[in-house]
């Protein structure tokens, strides 16, 4: 009985101290090989310009400066279309396709869920064999389908096929078969509401979580939707794509492009900072049952 | 029957009783209904009053809203993502070319005996592939469920700021592009500038432009960003476990935590470790824009070449889509091949 101890009124073993040791000296080095390269793309975004060509390169900074933000807006403002417009595209394409995507994603997954219609089932299973091939897959012929469709060179060409992504279906079926229980949706149907109406004011405030992890995923994805092979007018570019141009611009522009790093990677961090926990409550239903 | 089923308030089947029944129809187990407390077979009932087509039907017609609700997503789904893989199939048997069409494009399995008996680049795009895919898909598989499971007991706030670490990168986009500055051509790199400054090296190293480093470093990038989303699924998975069994299993004498892991966290964790190793699989095969941002494309003497950038390559510089189509084709079947196999062996962890 040496080997367990009693915690939250519960029985568990006993953790070794050389594992507890091992275990926090592999996630040190893990975390700084993580975090170290993070690190260093702020500070550098922070040198003023000398600093930045100091030999050999420095891990800290002496006089921090906003200058390199300044620099990358002079650079963007000097662009071929208003910078503002690379803002609104990636603000639209974004907006647009997180939008149907949840919308779409939790009416359909809602439909898999609850609703015993035949050949829901063999639906799922083929959603959910989907995931195992990428975009690479499909690029070629969608490049075809959207120029018949005649929507190249057009935002929709990135918006609508977000619409249907198939790992926020995934993720969200999964998580309602959880966590709405069929018998309350049974007495709102007895009250006699509708289907829809039952979807909408019943089931998805229930699985707010679930909605909000399918936020985070479609936008992470569409905020980096950038130099998309099916937009080649500029007017029609998004903000990481601007931003990869002044990277490409080199060493000549490393504070700027080290600033621009920054703005783009912070926007999705924050936002999965506010939505942890509702992201970790959904992956726990994630499980893929064969 | 149908006036009955108007008037009465509960329009629709439990879910579950519905499964029931479309079993028995179907035939799919000995005992559909499950097993009474004596171990006998529960008998579900199925109607004797119609055949199977005529309550297919009646069941269709009964749920027919759910039809509406899934019709939006799965239009854009099978249009941009089942659809592709029909139509790649189709043109990899043509000489389909963006630039001349004509009407004698069918050439049979052309596409693929120049694939792999002509094309040394796509042979070598393949080698690479595997390489990647080998490499990156088992280690972040393996150090997403070690992560996760680490973290599992530390307090939730703590748990929260190192899930945040190391996940970050995978998340902030464009953010690998600090690599390229930090493995940068000239002396100004931050590896470079060390190493020379410590005398190391004399002249700088070309990291990304050198065949000798450029497929190690693009490992080592993308082992740094490929804890996604096989890593939160593990994390959410590993919060939902029954405590009883760890109990119980501590009472029933597992020495530490090694045997807990094998004998009661793993088998419960089943579904994620599938879902997580799709996800693992899939990135692994995909991993190719990030060898072209810090690369270069084609990369130096295409030592980091992959099956997608052949795809790019043909499909979108050349034109040439019949035979793009055929190595699309050829990597979903890998791809599919890949995921078979893993989730086998999966299915028998803890068996």
């Amino acid at each position: 009985m040496q080997k367990m101890r009693v915690r939250n009124h519960q029985v568990v073993l006993n953790r070794s101290v050389g594992g507890d040791t091992g275990i926090f000296v592999f996630l040190a080095i893990m975390g700084v090989f993580m975090f170290l390269p993070m690190y260093y793309v702020v500070i550098q975004s922070f040198k003023p310009l000398d600093e930045l060509w100091v030999f050999p390169p420095r891990f800290y900074v002496v006089k921090p400066t906003l200058g390199n933000f300044g620099d990358l807006f002079y650079l963007l403002s000097d662009s071929w279309v208003p910078f503002s417009r690379y803002i609104f595209n990636t603000v639209l394409i974004t907006a647009a396709g997180t939008f149907g995507n949840i919308f779409f994603s939790s009416l359909a997954a809602y439909a898999l869920s609850k609703i015993p219609f035949p050949g829901r089932k063999g639906t799922f299973k083929i959603i959910q064999n989907s995931l195992m091939f990428t975009s690479t897959v499909t690029s070629i012929a969608n490049f075809l389908t959207l120029s018949a469709l005649g929507l190249l060179d057009n935002p929709l060409s990135i918006i609508i096929p977000a619409w249907g992504g198939a790992t926020g279906l995934y993720l969200m079926k999964q998580f309602m078969d959880s966590s709405i229980q069929d018998s309350t949706l049974e007495s709102a149907r007895l009250d006699g509401c509708s289907e829809l109406k039952t979807f909408w004011t019943i089931a998805m405030p229930m699985v707010k979580p679930g909605w909000i992890t399918l936020i985070i995923y479609s936008f992470q994805g569409l905020w980096q939707a950038g130099a998309s092979i099916y937009i080649y007018s500029e007017q029609w570019k998004t903000l990481n794509y601007a931003i990869s141009q002044i990277t490409a611009g080199g060493v000549a522009r490393m504070g700027a492009s080290a600033a621009a790093t920054v703005l783009m990677m912070i926007v999705p961090i924050v936002v999965f900072v506010i939505s942890q926990s509702n992201v970790i409550q959904t992956m726990g239903t994630s499980g893929m049952k064969d | 029957m149908e006036e009955n089923n108007k008037k009465s308030p509960l329009r629709r089947l439990p879910a579950s009783e519905f499964d029931k029944i479309y079993a028995v129809y179907c035939d799919e187990s000995a005992s559909p209904g499950g097993v009474n407390h004596d171990g006998t077979p529960r008998k579900a009932v199925a109607r004797k009053d119609m055949t199977m087509a005529q309550w297919t039907i009646k069941e269709m017609k009964r749920n027919k809203v759910a039809y509406f609700m899934i019709f939006p997503f799965m239009f854009v789904f099978v249009l941009f993502t089942l659809f592709p893989v029909l139509l790649s199939f189709i043109l990899s048997f043509t000489s389909f070319n963006m630039l001349e069409i004509s009407w004698d494009m069918f050439i049979g399995i052309d596409n693929y005996t120049r694939l792999f008996f002509e094309d040394d680049i796509f042979l070598q795009a393949c080698k690479n592939t595997l390489v990647f895919a080998v490499v990156i898909g088992p280690v972040s598989y393996i150090l997403s469920f070690l992560v996760a499971w680490f973290i599992n007991e530390l307090a939730p706030k703590l748990r929260a700021i190192i899930t945040l670490i190391f996940y970050a990168p995978s998340i902030s986009g464009g953010a690998y592009t600090i690599w390229s500055a930090l493995f940068s051509d000239d002396a100004y790199g931050f590896v470079n500038g060390i190493m020379l400054d410590l005398g190391m090296i004399d002249t700088p190293v070309l990291w990304f432009h050198d065949e000798q480093y450029a497929m190690t470093l693009c490992i080592v990038v993308a082992l740094w960003q490929s804890l996604g989303t096989a890593f939160l699924s593990f994390i959410g998975g590993l919060q939902t476990l029954d405590k009883n069994q760890f109990e119980a299993a501590a009472i029933d004498g597992v020495k530490n935590r090694w045997q807990e892991l094998w004998y009661v966290t793993l088998p419960q964790m089943k579904n994620h470790l599938m879902f997580g190793a799709v996800m693992s699989i899939t990135g692994a095969f995909g991993f190719g824009g990030v060898v072209t941002q810090l690369c270069g494309f084609p990369s130096v003497n295409y030592s980091c070449h992959t099956i997608m950038h052949c795809i790019d390559d043909y499909g979108n510089q050349r034109w040439e889509v019949g035979y793009a189509s055929s190595i699309a084709f050829v990597l979903f079947l890998i791809m599919i091949g890949a995921n078979l196999l893993v989730r086998k062996l999966i299915s028998k962890v803890g068996k």
